[in-house]
């Protein structure tokens, strides 16, 4: 056992002495000494053989048949007819060549291992008596003090209880713009103090926390393989058994021991077993480092066939941050009181607007008393506030609770709803008090991203929607999406996207990942937007850290192209294959010079999927900028 | 039951993958054995009235591959 861990510990420097013993051999021969030429490619053989036998036996003991293995019996049969520069040089090339490998898969995985060192590794865990203890991050437990001063990382997820700070929580959402955090507010693992001192009690400790969870999430994308991979290991699990027997029979049918030994050689299908899972690692880790989130090479696979985007609209076409943008009441002044004391414990936007604007205006609501609050889905919500009745909600909530609009506030009702803008009703005791209009602003450039997408080749856009026809429609045109589909549930947006599947539309569906989780689920593919929700990221197929569409282009562009590296590399491999082959029937091909075919492959699948690591999709608004310089270049001529 | 995680010195060849989960999988009272290559984890689930985390580590030592962490978390049923 020491031996073998030995071996596989100095396999470099057994690879460097191969080398060097292998240029003597070569010095021998051209200088007639035959004793130096023969001994030094022995020595050289037998060195460079060991590691290889040593893995090829431990593989053979869990009942694999190795690509080493392969190797292994071709030297040693070149090693028995007395070939000893061919086992030499095939021993040294295949080291060597792996060598290479794991330096170049290394490059493809380092987009992952930054990320990983990123995470955080002690805190500053305050002690009962007020002392200060450091501490590894895996033993602070939760309800522990952490103490965060400037420049530091935050290390647990917890809730600021004292001391305010400004934050950079680009780790988590990707957005690198600082933001300020004060007592009660959540702050995030991984992420920066970069002005500030604040304690923090600990929620979510260790893997439990949203930047472990990212780190695992992306760790176990690299390894979930798709079709073409997993298709490719089962090939590959029969074909080196395959070529074992196919050189097996050769040996006995042609009485050609050098050309069967010469098969086994050749026959190793490394660059195909290679080929497919490093392209998915590169294009994984490009996502991963440009705030994209991507769960596996199945995502990639499918994501790439994708021709049908359905959108969510509040919070993911739109800001989704809404702002009370007019009011009309009509006699009792405590309507929109009436409305903020029920809407205060919800999380609807648009609840969450009169909200706000009641906080803003100084309007204080803690008098009311809310009773009996009753949510209807889709419709806003009822209570008994102060002994009245108020709804609160859109028309078809009214028409439920029988209060009827005069023909001046239908009218005022459509033109708030034709400008796009949401509109709430506020009933008390049934007469209509309020008309609330809520804006939501939509995202900058979406519409201009919205027409790349269909230049990559999505045929078709939709947007789904909870809101009113009307401002669905208004958002609709503005961004020039193909379908517009309003007064939604969330049960009815899943029967959109299984309709749309029917039709044999392979669809992505774009949520914020909270209430569109059923949808996200039935999609083809689900996107989240909003870094860093447990729910987006455990449900969803990727996940838009920033909630950019610059992202979405890029996640798509990345899945196109991941795919078309796939590709080429498979085709590099099954073509050298028949390469050596050819070469073979031809007889120009022999074992060494296989070898270096062979392992020339393997890096020319690696490199080719590292140019994945550099992917960035070109942007409309780039191209714009390209073409003025040629513009102004006319003009002068 | 109680979930491990082994951190390992970079792997290289799939068929490292295939060697240490069936050897892990050999162990009494080891379930759910996961390794992620290109993070170079293994991951699994196992009875701590059978084996401990670090004799766990150590079947992976013998195989000829590097543990340069383990972690041991008990999993609530």
């Amino acid at each position: 056992m020491k031996f073998q861990r030995w071996i596989q510990h100095h396999t470099n420097q057994i690879t460097a002495t191969t080398a060097g013993l292998i240029i003597l051999g070569f010095i021998g021969r051209f200088t007639g000494q035959t004793w130096l030429d023969t001994s030094a490619f022995i020595l050289a053989s037998i060195i460079a053989a060991t590691p290889i036998i040593i893995r090829a036996w431990e593989a053979l003991r869990v009942k694999t048949i190795s690509i080493e293995l392969l190797v292994s019996i071709a030297v040693i049969g070149a090693f028995v007819i007395q070939e000893f520069d061919e086992s030499a040089i095939v021993t040294f090339l295949f080291l060597f060549g792996t060598f290479l490998e794991e330096k170049t898969l290394a490059r493809t995985r380092k987009s992952i291992k930054s990320l990983t060192e990123m995470a955080p590794t002690t805190a500053q865990v305050v002690q009962t008596d007020g002392s200060i203890e450091e501490t590894d991050v895996d033993f602070v437990d939760e309800g522990d003090v952490v103490l965060v001063k400037t420049g530091a990382q935050v290390p647990v997820d917890g809730k600021i209880i004292s001391g305010s700070a400004y934050l950079n929580e680009a780790s988590v959402t990707g957005e690198s713009k600082l933001v300020t955090k004060r007592p009660g507010e959540l702050v995030y693992s991984g992420t920066m103090v970069d002005n500030g001192t604040i304690q923090v009690t600990a929620t979510k400790v260790g893997d439990d926390t949203t930047f472990a969870k990212i780190i695992e999430l992306v760790e176990d994308a690299q390894d979930t393989k798709s079709h073409v991979e997993k298709f490719i290991d089962r090939f590959a699990t029969y074909y080196t058994p395959a070529v074992l027997l196919l050189a097996l029979l050769v040996g006995i049918f042609f009485r050609d021991f050098k050309l069967a030994i010469t098969v086994l050689v050749l026959g190793c299908p490394g660059a195909l077993v290679i080929g497919a899972p490093v392209s998915n690692v590169a294009g994984i880790g490009n996502g991963a480092k440009n705030g994209v989130l991507i769960k596996g090479g199945e995502v990639v696979d499918t994501f790439s066939k994708v021709d049908t985007l359905v959108f969510d609209k509040t919070g993911t076409l739109t800001k989704g941050k809404t702002e009370v943008a007019s009011i009309q009441t009509y006699g009792n002044d405590r309507a929109l009181l009436y409305a903020a004391a029920m809407e205060r414990e919800s999380d609807h936007p648009l609840g969450r607007a009169i909200v706000n604007y009641a906080t803003n205006h100084d309007l204080s609501v803690t008098d009311l008393v809310v009773n009996a609050t009753n949510t209807i889905k889709g419709q806003g919500m009822a209570a008994e506030v102060n002994d009245h009745h108020v709804a609160v909600g859109n028309q078809t909530l009214m028409t439920a609770e029988k209060v009827i609009l005069n023909s001046d506030q239908q009218q005022l009702l459509a033109s708030i709803q034709h400008q796009g803008s949401s509109t709430v009703l506020v009933a008390v005791d049934g007469t209509l008090q309020a008309i609330i209009g809520i804006a939501d602003v939509i995202r900058d450039g979406v519409k201009e991203d919205l027409r790349q997408l269909k230049t990559m080749g999505i045929k078709r856009l939709v947007m789904l929607t909870g809101d009113n026809d009307l401002t669905a429609q208004a958002v609709g045109s503005q961004l020039g999406i193909d379908e517009v589909h309003a007064n939604l549930l969330p049960e009815d947006k899943v029967t959109f996207v299984k309709q749309l599947q029917k039709e044999n539309h392979k669809v992505a569906f774009v949520g914020d990942g909270i209430n569109d989780s059923p949808s996200i689920a039935t999609a083809d593919i689900g996107i989240a937007m909003g870094g860093g929700t447990d729910v987006a990221v455990e449900t969803s197929d990727i996940v838009l850290m920033r909630s950019s569409f610059g992202e979405l282009i890029h996640a798509y562009g990345l899945a196109k192209k991941t795919v078309r590296n796939t590709r080429e590399n498979i085709i590099i491999a099954i073509g050298t294959v028949a390469f050596l082959l050819i070469g073979l029937i031809f007889g120009y091909i022999y074992m060494a010079s296989g070898m270096f075919v062979h392992e020339a492959s393997i890096l020319v699948v690696i490199f080719n999927a590292m140019r994945l690591i550099r992917y960035a999709p070109k942007t409309i608004k780039a191209s714009v900028k390209r073409e003025e310089p040629t513009n102004s270049a006319v003009t002068t001529n | 039951m109680s979930k491990a995680i082994l951190q390992l010195d970079a792997l290289s060849c799939p068929s490292c993958m295939q060697k240490i989960q069936g050897a892990l999988e050999k162990q009494v009272g080891v379930e759910d054995v996961k390794v992620l290559f290109n993070a170079a984890k293994v991951k699994l689930n196992f009875d701590e009235s059978s084996v401990t985390g670090d004799a766990l580590a150590n079947v992976v030592r013998k195989l000829g591959y590097e543990v340069q962490s383990v972690k041991v978390k008990a999993v609530q049923q």
